[in-house]
């Protein structure tokens, strides 16, 4: 059997979670075993009865005694058993903060291997996949050996794809053994997000500065041009380095990843490490003084020139045609 | 309080990066050396605790005779001590390096060294494994918190947050435990030209790891590549400010101008 631990809000299986059992029914079927999903949290069972059109056969809903908060060495542990009780091949997560959290758990528990953010899987023996580093700039051809094999689905890469035939899907119930240093770590409080502000990982414009924006007050141009646009400002690493804005605008590896209409990069080079994070934008438009700098070949568009001039003039022709 | 800070030497990587001839390394013929950003936050935190809280800080890599200089590095900004477990280069995979993290805190213990803390990155800025912090938590039988961006201690006990669907999850664990940084959870400092200095003639505790016989290993690398990307030309819409009506009219033109 192939399992797959399937993250869930209010009884809606998360996208990420989606991808991951598309990925994980096709390996499924190219090894001929049936496809299992393992749940948590309030709604679970709701969540779990969707999973059919995803070609689910086995649905485990885990219930540790008196606790609903996530707490990820449970979690962990709680899928360790699941192996240890009906041992399946291979365990899958998404790629997610609590995707990669739970399955380093779960491998450590079995002293098993682990492979993180894979794109790609050639069951057999030996059984190889390849997998993402540096965020997503290199990728990875790799052996994973062992009785069980736990592997992390990189996110954004496979397209959520429903089963051909829907499956029944079985429901159970698992109470995990728990012992007091597993329950430690839990979450104990939330701070909900800010009301009504443009996130950037969700914003259809973002308007990017770089070195070349030159110092902190600059910034006041690109924010004017976002603020027309109802976009959000994103930066590179070298800006949050040297205290020009919070490490909250960055764009990249180590970053935000975002996913706009257009990113408009004004200042920046394109380092591997700030290509990841914004080659999800539908277009890029570069401003940038050196037509040789390395991000025109990722872009779509480009305007050679001072941003401190291109920058101020491109808003001055929205108000402009806004006054029309 | 004593804190251990590991940290990774990795390529500095820049625009383009290219393979070695038998696509197992990257080409670092023209590169200079650094760790994860979040490695050196996670270095940075251990030098402001020490400093609010007195005690003393470590830092740790698994790697070539050559990561002398990235330890050098955290020295400069004020890290006590300097442990490398030396490698003749080869990777280890994250079964390997977090066992042999394990032994070398072990071998503290038995010097006499307990440490409160042990800080990590999130994940390392190369292979991105995001599991040696909690497999050495498990084998060690500390709790661990992932992903943190602000960290408390206080009467013993860690208070961490971390980011989630763009609020915050609340952590607390009891001392001593693991805690796995991310970028952003401060803003590292440059290191001064005397601490620069000072860490040059400080010593470095160089010692053999022992590689693990039994048990899991990998995941195993082959080879690397190159993601295929579409690789073009950009469409230039014009030189300086005269670009301007150019760049509304695409921005009319994908309707992101209301
Ligand atoms: C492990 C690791 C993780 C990293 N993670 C990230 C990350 O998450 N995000 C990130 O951004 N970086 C990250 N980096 C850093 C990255 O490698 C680069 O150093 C950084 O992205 C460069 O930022 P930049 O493009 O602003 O600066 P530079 O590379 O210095 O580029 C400045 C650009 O501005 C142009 N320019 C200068 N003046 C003007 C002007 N007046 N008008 C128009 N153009 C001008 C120049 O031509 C140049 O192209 C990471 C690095 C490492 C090693
Ligand atoms: N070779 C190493 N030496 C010291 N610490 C390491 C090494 N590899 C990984 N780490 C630590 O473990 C964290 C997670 O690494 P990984 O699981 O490989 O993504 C890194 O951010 C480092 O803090």
């Amino acid at each position: 059997m192939i399992l797959t631990f399937v993250e869930q809000a209010a009884g809606r299986p998360d996208r990420s979670s989606l991808e991951a059992l598309t990925f994980a029914r096709r390996l499924a079927a190219a090894q001929g075993v049936p496809l299992g999903a393992v749940l948590f949290g309030p709604a679970a069972e709701v969540a779990a009865a969707v999973l059919g059109a995803y070609g689910v056969v086995e649905a485990h809903l885990v219930e540790p005694a008196g606790l609903d908060a996530y707490a990820p060495a449970v979690w962990g542990r709680s899928v360790a058993q699941l192996v240890g009780a009906s041992p399946p091949t291979v365990v899958l997560a998404a790629g997610t903060d609590r995707g990669q959290e739970v399955l380093a758990y779960a491998a450590a528990m079995l002293d098993a291997p682990m492979a993180a953010n894979c794109i790609d899987v050639r069951p057999g023996e030996p059984f190889e996949v390849t997998r993402q580093r540096w965020g997503g700039s290199l990728l990875e051809k790799a052996r994973l050996d062992g009785p069980v094999r736990l592997l992390t689905v990189a996110e954004h890469v496979t397209q959520p794809e429903e089963a051909a035939v829907p499956t029944t899907v079985s429901i159970s119930r698992f109470t995990p053994t728990l012992s007091e240093a597993d329950l430690r770590v839990r979450v104990i409080g939330r701070v909900a997000p800010e009301p009504g502000k443009v996130s950037l990982a969700d914003a259809r414009v973002v308007v990017g500065g770089g070195r070349g924006v030159g110092g902190a007050e600059a910034f006041s141009e690109l924010e004017e041009l976002a603020g027309l646009l109802h976009g959000a400002v994103g930066v590179s690493r070298v800006v949050t380095s040297a205290g020009w804005r919070p490490h909250s605008q960055q764009v990249g590896q180590t970053g935000t990843r975002i996913a706009p209409d257009i990113y408009i990069a004004c200042g920046i080079s394109g380092a591997i490490q700030h290509i990841v994070g914004c080659k999800a934008a539908k277009a890029i438009l570069v401003i940038n003084t050196d037509r040789e700098a390395p991000i025109m070949s990722r872009a779509a568009y480009a305007v050679i020139g001072d941003l401190h001039t291109v920058v101020p003039a491109v808003s001055a022709e929205i108000r402009r045609r806004q006054a029309l | 309080m004593n804190i251990l800070v590991c940290v990774k030497r990795v390529p500095e990587t820049g625009g383009r990066v290219t393979l070695s001839a038998d696509a197992r390394e990257i080409d670092t013929r023209y590169l200079g050396f650094t760790v994860s950003p979040h490695e050196e936050c996670a270095t940075e935190e251990a030098v402001r605790l020490v400093e609010a809280n007195g005690g003393s800080s470590t830092v740790l890599t698994l790697g070539p005779e050559a990561a002398a200089d990235q330890l050098r590095a955290a020295m400069a900004i004020g890290i006590d001590r300097a442990i490398l477990l030396e490698t003749d280069g080869q990777d280890w995979d994250p079964v390997a390096t977090a066992a042999a993290i394990v032994d070398a805190i072990r071998a503290e213990a038995a010097a006499g060294v307990q440490y409160d803390l042990l800080l990590f990155g999130n994940e390392a800025a190369d292979s991105g494994d995001f599991q040696v912090g909690i497999r050495v938590a498990i084998a060690l039988g500390l709790p661990c918190i992932n992903g943190v961006k602000s960290l408390e201690i206080k009467d013993g006990v860690a208070t961490a947050r971390r980011e989630a669907g763009g609020g915050w999850e609340v952590f607390q664990v009891p001392l001593p435990a693991i805690v796995a940084v991310r970028e952003g959870i401060n803003l590292p400092r440059y290191p001064s030209v005397p601490g620069r200095l000072r860490a040059k003639k400080k010593e470095i505790e160089r010692s053999v790891p022992v590689a693990r016989q039994a048990g899991a290993a990998g995941p195993e690398k082959i080879r690397l590549s190159l993601p295929a990307e579409s690789e073009g030309r950009a469409e230039i819409l014009g030189t300086g400010a005269d670009a301007a009506p150019a760049v509304v009219d695409l921005l009319e033109r994908i309707g992101v101008l209301a």
